[in-house]
């Protein structure tokens, strides 16, 4: 079994939600996720964005979910983290 | 999230708090200065039986709440469509599924409940006196004058909400915005007294 431990991210959002509440609601997707969020650029309507999450487990789907509930746009998957576990049972 | 959440999330994305104060102050003058208008009307004509004159000023409460209702609706609806179709070509994605999509569709609706619901509440919290006397409630003064004296207080807690906004001296807004609501009493009496 393998578990994703880390992952940055680059984000295309538009200015509202801010930094603050984006990197609340990717944080909200876990239980133990520490994100880090770095403003790259900004635009006129948008802003793009590097985005560390670490955590134990992390579900990248929800992740994703969130970006995209939020108004952002996933561009691409610039670091990832995996481990392999082994399989209890 | 709360509902009540909900909504300050979707206002603030939309950065709409400020067009939800505006719309509920001017129509919430509105509201008032219509209402003080037709009273003061029926105060200098010749009596006018209590019910006549509340279904007169009821019958202009729920016009303006409906015309605050269907015009904030239809405005800020195409302003909100126009806000979202520049976001989408900017993210060059679809945000319809998105808080954003979400919001353009919400926030005209909620826009068009504070405008319409502005005047009609002030209204009806004008025409409380009248009520009261056609409920054959006593009141000390005059029914007509107890509907002006409240509009007028009215008028003031608007201008004093306006001052608290602009972080200035409430009184002197609130005396402000009933200077205003006075003029317009005067007006009627010099044309209609």
């Amino acid at each position: 079994m393998t578990v994703v431990r880390r992952v940055v991210l680059d984000v295309l959002k538009p200015h509202q939600p801010n930094a603050l509440e984006f990197a609340r609601a990717i944080a909200r997707t876990g239980a133990d996720y520490c994100v880090r969020l770095t403003v790259l650029e900004v635009d006129e309507n948008t802003e793009t964005l590097q985005i560390e999450i670490e955590g134990k487990l992390i579900d990248f789907e929800a992740i994703q979910s969130s970006i995209s509930d939020m108004g952002g746009s996933l561009h691409s998957i610039d670091e990832v983290e995996v481990c392999s576990e082994p399989d209890i049972g | 999230m709360s509902l009540l959440q909900q909504v300050r999330f979707l206002l603030n994305i939309t950065r709409t708090h400020d067009i939800v104060r505006r719309y509920l102050v001017v129509n919430g003058f509105d509201g008032a200065l219509t209402m003080l208008g037709i009273i003061i009307g029926f105060a200098v004509s010749s009596s006018a039986d209590i019910s006549v004159i509340i279904n007169a000023c009821l019958g202009a409460a729920i016009a303006l709440g409906v015309s605050g209702v269907s015009s904030a609706y239809v405005s800020e609806s195409a302003e909100r469509r126009r806000a979202l179709g520049k976001l989408e070509e900017a993210m060059i994605s679809d945000l319809q599924d998105s808080a954003h999509g979400e919001a353009a569709r919400l926030t005209p609706m909620l826009i068009a409940l504070v405008n319409g619901s502005a005047p009609l509440i002030i209204s009806l919290l004008i025409l409380t006196p009248l009520w009261l006397a056609d409920a054959g409630i006593p009141l000390p003064l005059s029914p007509l004058y107890a509907a002006i004296i409240i509009a007028l207080l009215l008028v003031f807690l608007l201008g004093v909400f306006l001052g608290h906004i602009a972080g200035r001296s409430w009184l002197r807004s609130g005396i402000q915005t009933m200077l205003i609501a006075v003029a317009t009493a005067a007006l009627i009496y010099l044309f209609a007294g």
